[in-house]
């Protein structure tokens, strides 16, 4: 394989047939690139959409409730549906599907913060500690919410970094009070999206604070619970459906009733999203070796006319002491370097075509405001693992390619091939 | 060196069979240089293709330096080629896109010499056959003499026991024909057995043995002083 003679013999015919095997090896760069410019896009769809996903944990899951809109036991339609706290320790403690909990109560709209001189109007997410890993909450500076806070009803809020900017300027919040409601909050912490720029204008406070302050009662308005991850949407759709109906049954209502309550299970849309990229892939991958498999048909042919060819050489070469496996050899190796060389030109065109693309997609976002919440094609590259996979197939093609010539050149006959008159 | 018995061979050709060797018996010693003569179907060259191991025959005994050749498979046949025989075509069948060296070189590569000790080797070969300037020049570049040097230089580079030479001269002028012959003489005075397949009775007259074939068996085995008078009428013709 690695003897030089063998090479230098099929540099040499090469050198000797340079358009044609120019034009062969583009049939087999042609199917590679087009090979990777396919998974390379696929790839960029996927992390797209993954990326999208990505916002909160897959698994995560968000109830509400509204008004009933099926009688049940006797009861009429229109009768609203309420949670409230008993139903956060029946989620943490009875519903086995559910791993983490976060409660959310409203706050009056249009709530005003201030500090000093400066004030706004922001949105305030009320929670558990458990939402920062569900939502994916990134903490620039500080902390995030913890269980002692909740337990002590501690007056404490983690803001957005756009609160930041528009109530301290330059000031380094962590410690400052802002007023909320006219309520004095300690500053813990600072949150900073670097994708979603509207998750900058929210600030975060224990949920049992906000409940106590503004009047909540037991009420809570919306649930953000996690559930077991699971390999189907078939299997998240029960989870939600259990949940749904023990939620039912504690409040009266059909469980059927989709406007009692409402909820959206993130796992099954997930699910669902990336079998559909799975067949994406089987399909890029299909059309990808068909093309491959047509510059490959392409080599078995050129190479079977080189080998008609070179019928008098070969015969010359076995008159003075080639043999069969020599023979075969040097036209085997050939098919293989033709291959390997110009698919592997095809691969890194392509690859390079793609990280091209992902350059000019991270300078647009590097560019852009930084939100990316409409960005479906992200970093459509391909890994490592399938660069090594392509190969492993070019070189496999490349001696699939040069079999049937090259046993066609071993059982050349030397008289027959010193006839020949080519 | 040589010795076949009771030889034949045919070839079916569709519903046809052509019997062209039948029954064959042929001695030659190591160090003979002979030529081989017969009318076109005669089966001179079928003969040739047998002794050069590069055909197979239907029945008989072939014996090339003691050793039995019958049934060898490709690569066993390649292997007793190269190390016992010498090939030279009339049409020179030098590979078109090697250069002279590189040509004479070439039996050596299939003995696993190595590129360097090769080329010196075919360097020297060219240099006592009169072409070392040519070394460098593809085939396309050289005179039929100049391609039939380099021819003989490959056939006697992986030091043969025998050359089988195929109309070595058909394809020259009078003048290179003769300079090729005195190549061949050459090399026979150094101990190397030549056979020759010619139809041409001047060519024939300069061996030390005429074979004549005559519908596939030896017809005239012409030596001695009997050569002497064929030799005269070749020159008074």
């Amino acid at each position: 394989m690695f003897d030089v003679d063998i090479w230098q013999e099929i540099f040499s015919t090469i050198r000797k047939n340079k358009l044609r095997t120019f034009l062969t090896g583009f049939s087999v760069a042609w199917g590679i690139f087009m090979l990777m410019v396919l998974l390379g896009s696929g790839n960029g769809l996927s992390n797209g959409v993954k990326d999208q996903f990505a916002q909160n944990a897959v698994n995560v899951m968000w109830m509400w409730t509204g008004e009933t809109s099926i009688p049940y036991k006797g009861l009429k339609e229109g009768r609203p549906v309420k949670f409230n706290n008993q139903d956060y320790n029946f989620l943490t403690t009875k519903e086995k599907d559910i791993e983490k909990v976060s409660s959310k109560y409203y706050l009056p709209n249009n709530i005003l913060y201030a500090y000093g001189k400066e004030y706004g109007s922001f949105e305030t997410s009320t929670c558990y500690p458990a939402l920062k890993e569900m939502e994916n909450i990134s903490i620039n500076t500080g902390r995030f919410i913890n269980d002692m806070d909740l337990r002590e009803f501690r007056k404490v809020v983690v803001i957005g970094d756009e609160i930041r900017k528009a109530l301290f300027k330059e000031e380094d919040p962590i410690g400052k009070y802002v007023k909320i409601g006219g309520v004095p909050f300690h500053v813990i912490g600072v949150s900073k999206d670097m994708k979603r720029q509207e998750n900058n204008r929210q600030a975060y406070m224990p949920f049992t604070t906000a409940q106590r302050i503004f009047s909540g009662g037991d009420r809570v308005h919306m649930f953000t619970v996690t559930s077991r991850m699971v390999q189907t949407a078939e299997e998240a759709d029960t989870i939600t459906e259990k949940v749904r109906t023990d939620m039912a049954q504690r409040h009266n209502f059909d469980p059927k009733d989709k406007r009692a309550m409402g909820s959206f299970n993130m796992q099954t849309e997930y699910i669902r999203t990336m079998k559909i990229f799975q067949a994406i892939n089987l399909f890029v991958w299909i059309i990808g070796i068909g093309t491959l498999i047509a510059g490959i048909v392409g080599v078995s042919n050129i190479m079977l006319i080189l080998v008609k060819e070179r019928t008098r050489e070969i015969g010359i070469r076995k008159a003075i002491g080639a043999t069969p496996l020599s023979v075969i050899g040097l036209v085997l190796l050939e098919s293989i370097l033709i291959t390997t060389v110009a698919g592997y030109i095809g691969l890194v065109m392509g690859v390079g075509l793609m990280e091209l693309i992902n350059m000019g997609l991270e300078q647009a976002a590097a560019a852009s405001t930084g939100n990316t919440d409409n960005v479906f094609f992200l970093n459509p590259t391909v890994d490592f693992k399938t660069a090594v996979s392509a190969t492993l197939i070019l070189i496999l093609s490349g001696a699939l390619a040069g079999y049937l010539p090259a046993r066609k050149a071993a059982n050349v006959t030397p008289i027959e091939a010193l006839r020949d008159e080519n | 060196m040589i010795s076949i018995q009771n030889l034949h061979k045919s070839y079916v050709t569709g519903n046809n069979s052509l019997h062209v060797l039948k029954g064959l018996n042929l001695e030659i010693e190591e160090g003979e240089f002979v030529s081989i003569m017969g009318s076109s179907g005669s089966g001179k060259s079928t003969l040739l293709n047998i002794l050069g191991v590069l055909d197979d025959y239907d029945q008989g005994n072939y014996y090339l330096n003691g050793k039995k050749i019958w049934g060898l498979n490709e690569t066993q046949a390649a292997i007793t080629r190269n190390a016992m025989i010498g090939f030279i075509f009339q049409s020179f069948n030098l590979i078109s896109f090697k250069n002279a060296m590189e040509n004479v070189a070439l039996p050596l590569y299939y003995q696993k010499v190595n590129r360097k000790k090769r080329n010196l080797i075919a360097l020297e070969y060219l240099d006592r056959l009169g072409i070392r300037d040519w070394a460098h020049h593809l085939p396309s570049e050289l005179s039929g003499g100049q391609k039939q040097r380099v021819a003989i230089a490959r056939a006697l580079i992986s030091h043969p026991k025998i050359i089988l030479a195929d109309e070595p001269t058909g394809a020259l002028d009078s003048q290179t024909s003769l300079e090729v012959m005195e190549i061949l003489k050459e090399v026979n005075d150094q101990g190397i057995t030549v056979i020759i397949v010619t139809h041409e009775h001047d060519i024939a007259a300069l061996t030390k043995k005429i074979i004549r074939l005559r519908d596939g068996i030896i017809g005239e085995v012409i030596t001695n002083g009997d050569l002497q008078k064929y030799r005269d009428k070749v020159k008074h013709e």
